[in-house]
């Protein structure tokens, strides 16, 4: 067992660092033509001057050095955007509270209703509510995520005026107005991911209780009810839950950028979307790489649980 | 990264919509659906002269998925209307989809309209044929027009980058799985450095540096690059999976037979394992176009894909959506035609999905 972590925790170290520098290399050097410093200094910089930026940020080291450089500022927070001269971490910082709410309130959301909804699927196999919540999610899969947030926005929060339209309020200001903030877009982020989950589920289910053991404890004289949750549901829960790890990592790293830009919620999402439009190259350097990195770490985390659980796969 | 078992349905996805194949791992190769024929299903396996192969068995067994090959006639209708977009253009609506039109002014059922009103609302859905059938936006464009240009956009891509993820995802599967070793730890190193990013990010990422710096043939944000961008996204989702499968049927012994007659390794991926590999393959066609077409709507919505004014349904609904309040339909219109395209391909995939896997034996029993 600890062989196994260590050798996962080993692979997942060389990933980090190829990941940092890919994204290193992808942004510094190639994006800019390999000479940020012209493009810092203005246009109407003469060649003094454009060295002088040059100097001033590092650009005229070995790109190696200039790694260092980065990551260095990057993990100290000193790392200052090239653009709006904001420190990034403390944008990131800024962002971070909305991004958190929106992506945990929506997983939460989405994976107790996936829970249900594909477990009541899986029961009713074939009848009617299993059609109709088939039908619901196969709409639920394919509907874009904006577009949803327009149709809600419109309908609900400018014709009904039920629900505000846009912003976020934090939840140390107004605890009432950050759920109600917050609805809509939790629900919009959680319909996609419902749809994904409910299927899975449902199918594992549907292959579980195939098995022999449910057969057993059925043969035992437990009650449907029974072996549905202590057997079934405990086996079938399993991907789910690591797949809820990783989606959720995805999201709160900037995969919620669809629904931030709909709702004007200002997080991570929002952040890395302004900057690449801006060619704010550290910012999103930084974002990219940070989610990356949970990514990256909860898929290790899983596998090690996976392994604890599971000892066929500490082979692998 | 997440190197899962291929049976565990705890498999990696990405947020953006992707169906997984059927729980339990993949829909295994032929052999196993072999089982199936003498196993007499009675639903399928009855009306079937002995020896018929598995895809004839798929194949029967997709026909009777009325739903299925309704949605997927549909998907059908809605290519070919985009397709005759130019016909429509010209001899229905008698406009161009560029065209723009804010001062003039159109007959709709006896009155003479403004297509844009002087406070700036487009005209909505006039229902007739040639005359801005779905209404106008906000610079006077015909709606109905756009729509079928940009479906055409859309799907184009849609299928470019679908074929860009097949072609690549089958090129690094086999290569990956057959040779083993350091082909196949480079190549799996990559394609988990390239999962580990969002999606998302990733795709404005590099169509970003596409429109900055160019690619040997690909500047700019043409069609083609934002085709490469997303399709370049979902090869390891695909990848994976195949190198899995081809790792199991490596060691297999048509494969060793194969080998000891004397054939090079080329002849024996291309002759011995990609037939067995192709059922997978085709599984993951649907799902792929329907995420294509998703990711390019929503990078195009972010602004990193199709620039306006090139019509996309992506463009459309971004367009819509910065003017709600004046008219909302340019917003409906072509989401519906977006979801429902989408919701299209997602059908028809799962009831390919359910005809090529031999373990829908154990669903139809609960029917």
């Amino acid at each position: 067992m600890a062989r196994f972590v260590v050798r996962r925790l080993l692979v997942m170290a060389a990933l980090l660092f190829a990941i940092s520098l890919v994204t290193f290399l992808l942004f510094i050097v190639v994006l800019p033509n390999g000479n940020p410093a012209a493009l810092l200094a203005g246009r109407l910089a003469n060649p003094a001057q454009v060295h002088a930026t040059e100097v001033r940020y590092g650009f005229d080291k070995p790109v190696w050095v200039q790694y260092i450089r980065t990551m260095a500022n990057i993990f100290n927070g000193t790392a200052y955007s090239y653009q709006s001269s904001f420190n990034v971490l403390d944008e990131i910082r800024a962002g971070f509270p909305a991004t958190l709410s929106l992506a945990l309130g929506a997983g939460i959301i989405w994976l107790l209703s996936s829970i249900v909804v594909g477990t009541l699927a899986a029961v009713k196999a074939g009848r009617y509510t299993d059609r109709v919540l088939t039908v619901l999610s196969m709409i639920g899969v394919s509907m874009p995520v904006f577009f949803l947030g327009a149709v809600l926005i419109y309908f609900v929060g400018y014709k009904l005026a039920l629900i505000p339209i846009s912003g976020y309020v934090p939840l140390t200001q107004s605890p009432t107005q950050w759920l109600w903030h917050l609805a809509a877009p939790w629900f919009t982020l959680s319909v996609l991911f419902v749809g994904v989950y409910s299927r899975i589920l449902r199918s594992t289910i549907l292959d579980t209780m195939g098995e022999d053991f449910v057969r057993t404890a059925k043969a035992k004289g437990l009650s449907e009810r029974q072996v549905l949750l202590r057997h079934i549901l405990r086996n079938s829960l399993v991907p789910i839950i690591s797949l809820w790890g990783l989606d959720l990592a995805q999201v709160i790293g900037g995969g919620a950028i669809l629904t931030e830009s709909v709702y004007n919620i200002h997080g991570i999402g929002y952040l890395a979307f302004s900057s690449v439009r801006t060619f704010d190259t550290v910012t999103l350097l930084s974002i990219v790489m940070l989610t990356a990195l949970a990514v990256v770490l909860l898929g290790a985390l899983t596998e090690i649980v996976y392994a604890f659980l599971d000892p066929r796969i500490r082979l692998v | 990264m997440a190197t899962f078992d291929p049976n565990n349905p705890g498999r990696a996805l990405s947020p953006g919509a992707a169906l997984p194949p059927a729980a339990g791992g993949l829909p295994p190769s032929p052999e196993f659906l072999l089982a199936d024929v003498t196993e007499a299903t009675s639903e399928v396996g009855d009306e079937l002269p002995p020896g018929a192969g598995p895809y004839e068995l798929a194949w029967r067994r997709l026909k009777r998925n009325r739903v299925a090959l309704a949605f997927g006639g549909l998907f059908i209708l809605i290519v070919v209307m985009c397709l005759l977009a130019p016909l429509y253009s010209q001899y229905v609506a008698h406009i161009g989809p560029d065209t723009q039109n804010i001062t003039g002014t159109v007959k709709v059922g006896g009155k003479v309209e403004n297509i844009v009103s002087l406070i700036g609302i487009p005209i909505g859905p006039t229902w007739e044929l040639g005359h801005y059938f779905l209404g106008a936006d906000a610079t006077g464009r015909d709606v109905s027009v756009r729509l079928l240009y940009g479906g055409r956009n859309s799907l184009e891509i849609g299928a470019v980058a679908t074929l860009i993820t097949t072609l690549l995802a089958m090129i690094c599967g086999l290569l990956a799985g057959y040779f083993r070793g350091l082909t196949d730890g480079i190549i799996s190193r990559t394609l988990d450095i390239i999962w580990a990013y969002p999606v998302l990010l990733l795709g404005i990422t590099l169509s970003t540096v596409l429109e900055v710096r160019g690619l040997g043939p690909f500047h700019g944000t043409t069609l083609l690059s934002t085709a490469l961008v997303v399709g370049f996204v979902y090869v390891p989702y695909v990848a994976k999976p195949i190198r899995a499968q081809v790792l199991a049927l490596r060691d297999r012994e048509f494969v060793d037979a194969a080998r000891q007659q004397g054939l090079g390794p080329l002849r024996i991926m291309a002759g011995e394992i990609l037939p067995n590999v192709a059922s997978t393959i085709v599984v993951f066609v649907p799902l792929i176009l329907a995420n294509a077409i998703l990711s390019e709507a929503a990078l195009t919505y972010l602004g990193a894909g199709v620039q306006p004014p090139s019509p996309s349904w992506g463009t459309m609904i971004s367009d819509g959506i910065s003017t709600i309040p004046a008219s909302f339909s340019n917003v409906l219109v072509p989401g519906i035609m977006l979801v429902l395209a989408v919701l299209s391909v997602n059908v028809f995939g799962d009831g390919l999905r359910d005809a090529l896997d031999p373990r829908a034996k154990i669903r139809l029993g609960k029917e």
